[in-house]
């Protein structure tokens, strides 16, 4: 096949949408959506690091800047991650559990909210430039002097829709955990409940009469990190509909008091919420993931397999009590809350994260010699990006070290970018190449030096973007600032290079997907299922 | 007083290492595990010293740093402390009030800085003329916001706000607003 059939129709032609199951083909719908964003947050970021070397105020205004900024980590977080492990959780949860998603229309449905909610913020903000950024410090959502009223009231209405694909995820993912299938034993609901957030596993111990695990230690991570997405929905939910109020009132020409809601009360909650994705969601599904590819790459059972679990369960109460290290440059804080919650609740994250990153490196190394496939590098890869993230965060987590640290570069780069594009984006990678020939029923990888180009250059870009980053902010460099004398210009062109690497990484991903599977197969991936199944794989 | 710009040197110089030696680890890692192996199978006593390890590490950090560098627990006690000198200053509208074109500090006076808000949340930030940070505080309205630090060095430092306050913020700065003297 040459070039331009191979575009069309996907290596050797091996990709056939019409053999795929309505389950296969929501997942991927899923895939494909969260790698658009992902290209979308990547041409945005270079956008920015190219601001940062060099600020063409004449061609983008700061004000447009700061929109970039503030779409830029929501459309990574919503339209990208949220899709994509979305998307692999629908279709892993039935798969490990033996038995059908309970509605894969529902499934449908949020890849739709959680993909148009994102489009319509992103659009919203590029038209409006309504720039809150997306820690919407009070009373700065509700600043009408600054910011546009309607672009507001859309920026709000795209994120709500999000939302609501968030929860209706989080219903399908416990009504699928507890459901009986149709002609299917009945299966008890209450106790497999239990087991995925467990508690049955912390009854065992106890109690001498230890009962079975009646979910797999995958399925459970992704129960307990799915109880902090509908904590965040809710939290984020009310935020916006409490920033509506002020809004939908300034439409109606009154102008409420923004001191009727306490800025310091207001950043304790959204902080708690937000953490729930930070510290809490992000953390226990990538464990899960890690753990789940452990396991599938080596074929062998995971190491400590029971400490694992209840490092799951130490990491959810970690992530509902960690939120305080935000607010460690607040003096109006409470100490108290700044030392328990801020330093020593956030030190358990080093303990918890330490120890999945030990547990699934004893689990490969036990199978020795293991071949250095895709998903495996990629796995080492996200590996060592939460083991250089985690002790960054937690040393800005210290009273001392933050005074000096807090809103420079060193939290965005050393700490937010090497997490968010090593660590997880890797671990979602890793995840990508080893369900891309399940779920595309054997279609082929087009290239495998392309693959390679696109791991070398991701892990590469990631970290030297991340240490320049940092580099910079341990001079003193701001985040959300604008330098338009040079100051920090070495360390933001090196930062620019490595964002490039990034990009030619994705570029050869992009490309390396497109013509494995082809254009017409992208298409197809979108047009209704032939087979009328709930079954997850054709035949099966 | 140690001087902030210690303690980041300080910081650099421990996480270049560690990252350093992680990605070294890793690349032994990646390398060895598609290697024939001798089957040894690791004990769990290897894996409780390594959670023995994270436990020393996480909370060992706070408490050298508590015992090093000499703002923390000055901020922690900071209600109890009468500073030297104290500057009240006022923020609205993407501006910083000052009580004098420039706050003059002799070398070794401990010195408060109340900084309110009337509208926003602000950052209030000190800056050596290299661009590099002496310290920072958020600046939330409603609320007193107060900073206690020690001058042991003479200096010209310049205001600015840490904290996006949209981008009619981005001119949020007072060149040479604060100078220490002998």
């Amino acid at each position: 096949m040459n070039f331009i059939q191979t575009l069309l129709k996907g290596e050797e032609g091996l990709f056939k949408p019409d053999t795929l199951t309505p389950m296969q083909k929501m997942t991927l719908r899923f895939v494909v959506v969260g790698l658009l964003y992902y290209g979308l947050v990547v041409l945005e970021g270079m956008i920015m690091r190219g601001y940062l070397v060099k600020p063409v105020v004449g061609l983008i205004p700061p004000a447009q800047y700061y929109a970039i900024l503030t779409a830029h980590p929501l459309v990574g977080i919503f339209g990208s991650t949220y899709s994509i492990v979305f998307g692999a959780f629908l279709f892993l949860v039935p798969y490990l559990m033996k038995k059908p998603l309970w509605s894969i229309k529902i499934g449908n449905w949020i890849c739709g909210l959680v993909g148009g909610g994102t489009f319509v913020f992103w659009l919203s903000g590029f038209i409006t430039h309504y720039a809150p950024l997306y820690t919407l410090y009070w009373p700065l959502p509700a600043d009408f002097t600054q910011f546009s009223l309607w672009g507001g009231i859309f920026f709000i209405t795209g994120i709500a829709l999000v939302m609501v694909g968030t929860v209706l995820f989080v219903i399908n993912i416990f009504k699928t955990i507890t459901y009986t299938p149709e002609g299917m034993k009945k299966q008890p609901a209450g106790a497999l409940l239990g087991s995925a957030l467990g508690l049955s596993g912390f009854r065992n111990l106890f109690t001498r009469n230890k009962k079975e695990h009646l979910v797999s230690l995958p399925v459970a991570a992704i129960a307990r990190g799915t109880i902090d997405a509908a904590l965040n929905s809710g939290i984020i939910l009310f935020t916006g509909v409490l920033i509506l109020v002020y809004m939908i009132a300034a439409v109606f020409g009154v102008n409420l008091k923004h001191s009727a809601v306490d800025a310091l009360l207001y950043k304790n909650w959204f902080w708690w919420g937000l953490d729930l994705i930070a510290d809490g969601l992000v953390l226990i599904f990538v464990a899960g993931t890690w753990y789940l590819l452990a396991t599938l790459i080596t074929g062998k059972k995971l190491f400590m397999e029971n400490i694992a679990r209840a490092a799951l369960f130490v990491e959810l109460v970690v992530s509902w009590t960690v939120w305080s290290h935000h607010l460690m440059s607040d003096q109006a804080q409470p100490g108290i809350l700044k030392i328990v919650s801020g330093e020593m609740v956030t030190a358990f994250e080093l303990i918890t994260q330490g120890l999945a990153f030990f547990i699934t490196l004893v689990t490969l190394w036990s199978a020795r010699p293991l071949k250095m496939t895709n998903p495996l590098k990629f796995l080492l890869g996200g590996l060592l990006g939460f083991a250089l993230a985690v002790p960054a965060g937690i040393i800005q987590a210290d009273l001392g070290l933050n005074r000096i640290l807090h809103n420079t570069q060193w939290i965005v780069g050393p700490h937010v970018h090497v997490a968010v594009l090593v660590g997880l984006t890797m671990t979602l990678y890793s995840a990508v190449y080893y369900l891309f020939p399940v779920l595309t029923n054997g279609a082929r990888l087009y290239s495998e030096k392309l693959a390679n180009i696109h791991f070398w250059c991701h892990l590469l870009g990631g970290i030297g973007m991340g240490a320049f980053m940092g580099m910079a902010g341990l001079q003193g460099m701001l985040r959300r600032t604008i330098y338009f004398e040079g100051e920090f210009l070495p360390f933001m062109i090196l930062a620019a290079l490595a964002g490039s690497l990034i990009l030619i990484g994705f570029a050869a991903f992009f490309l390396n997907i497109v013509m494995s599977v082809g254009l017409n197969g992208v298409i197809g991936i979108f047009l209704p299922s032939k087979l009328k199944t709930k079954d997850l794989l054709p035949g099966k | 007083m140690v001087d902030s710009s210690l303690v980041l040197f300080g910081q650099t110089l421990a996480y270049t290492l560690y990252a350093v030696a992680i990605m070294a680890v890793m690349g032994w890692f990646g390398y060895r595990v598609t290697k024939q192996g001798k089957g040894r199978e690791i004990k769990p006593a290897l894996f409780y010293t390594f959670v023995g390890f994270l436990v020393l590490a996480g909370v060992s950090l706070h408490i050298i740093t508590h015992e090093t560098i000499p703002w923390k627990p000055m901020d922690l006690n900071r209600s109890a402390i009468k500073a030297d000198k104290t500057f009240s200053i006022n923020i609205a509208n993407q501006k910083f009030i000052l009580p004098a074109e420039k706050m003059v500090i002799r070398k070794g006076e401990t010195v408060r800085f109340n900084v309110t808000s009337e509208d926003l949340t602000y950052g209030f930030g000190l800056f050596r003329a290299d661009n590099s940070m002496v310290f920072q505080m958020q600046v939330l309205p409603g609320h007193m916001n107060d900073i206690l630090w020690r001058f042991d060095r003479v200096g010209v430092y310049t205001i600015r706000s840490t904290e996006y306050s949209g981008p009619k913020g981005i001119g949020m700065i007072e060149k040479n607003a604060v100078e220490v003297v002998e």
